[in-house]
């Protein structure tokens, strides 16, 4: 009994503690966010966090901002996770990890690259990419 | 002169169709090109020029011109959110009062809000020198809660309003340790 409420208590805590990364700034065509099992519809104004899979249609579009100013957008048919991502406001120190398993991927570095050139690394199925303070654009083509 | 033309197209659906993975290096809003280190294996490729490309499976580097890039990633750069907007606001020395130029400045922190679709405010608190840097650590995060309440008072909504004190990292003027400086006692607003 005891430990099934330190296992509530603790889910809860930790759900209130899992910082938003960021939120979605522009959404078109059809977008959804993966979140465990949940599958919900992207909009603009929602919440982004760690483990985050977005996955759009053929016509999809979604543009994140994240708490770092970084800002990414990921273009039609494409599955991008967040698998990580820290960011401390006051030091901005921090780790942004994410992969791209297939689509288009633009993004613009924030500020814990400016920080610490190595906070920033986007995967691919083939190729790890270390941002070192740029604008650049990815693509995955699954065919 | 047609086959050279035919011989272009070829080349140009090659590059923008082949399976594989594609990544190019853009010119920054403000011209700025910084790196991607591209690892794959054991092999590193540095891009460090506006459009240098790397593709998979070739050793060599390329270059995409800027109507590839827009063919191939139109759909994600016009998904690119809006650049945070940046505003500085300056306290009449020893209040919490803004001075008459930084109260100017609240209006185009609101036009900002107005401009983008689902605005959030990040309030940074800034110090300069005097002092140790832990009492700024708290001073700067003060100064940001003072205009974050600013900002609730001209009807921002208090939920879309973080704060964040950075202390004396960040000196928009550098100088040497404990100096007074009223440029860097500033708070910044980040519209995003």
């Amino acid at each position: 009994m005891r430990a099934s409420l330190a296992v509530v208590l603790f889910s809860i805590s930790a759900a209130a503690l899992a910082a938003d990364a960021g939120e979605i700034k522009v959404v078109s065509g059809a977008a959804h966010i993966e979140r465990g099992s949940v599958r919900l519809p992207a909009r603009v104004g929602m919440p982004v966090q760690e483990a985050d899979r977005v996955v759009t249609g053929v016509d999809g579009n979604v543009g994140i901002t994240f708490a770092d100013n970084s800002l990414l957008s990921i273009g039609p048919s494409s599955t991008f996770a967040i698998d990580r991502y820290v960011f401390d406001t006051t030091t901005h120190a921090g780790k942004f990890d994410s992969t791209l398993s297939k689509g288009t991927l633009a993004v613009v570095s924030g500020k814990m690259v400016k920080q610490s050139p190595d906070a920033m690394h986007v995967r691919t199925p083939s190729a790890i990419m270390g941002v070192r303070g740029t604008d650049f654009v990815v693509r995955v083509s699954d065919h | 002169m047609a086959v050279l033309v035919v011989a272009v197209m070829v080349a140009l659906a090659i590059i923008t169709a082949a399976p594989g993975e594609t990544v190019t290096v853009l010119p920054s809003a403000d011209g700025h090109v910084g790196t991607v280190v591209v690892q794959r294996g054991e092999t590193q490729q540095v891009l460090h020029e506006a459009y240098a490309t790397s593709l998979s499976g070739q050793p060599e580097l390329t270059r995409l011109s800027a109507e590839q890039v827009q063919s191939t990633y139109g759909g994600a750069l016009h998904a690119l959110p809006a650049r945070p907007a940046t505003f500085l606001l300056y306290f009449i020395t020893g209040t919490d009062e803004l001075t008459e130029e930084s109260k100017l400045e609240l209006d185009k922190v609101l036009a900002a809000l107005r401009a983008r679709p689902s605005p959030d405010v990040l309030v940074i608190g800034h110090t300069d020198t005097v002092g140790d840097p832990e009492a700024n650590d708290r001073l700067s995060a003060q100064r940001a809660e003072t205009v974050k309440s600013f900002l609730i008072g001209i009807g921002i909504p208090a939920e879309r309003i973080r704060t964040a004190g950075r202390g004396e990292r960040e000196l928009l003027v550098p100088t040497a340790a404990n100096f007074d400086e009223p440029r860097n006692r500033r708070v910044e607003i980040n519209v995003r």
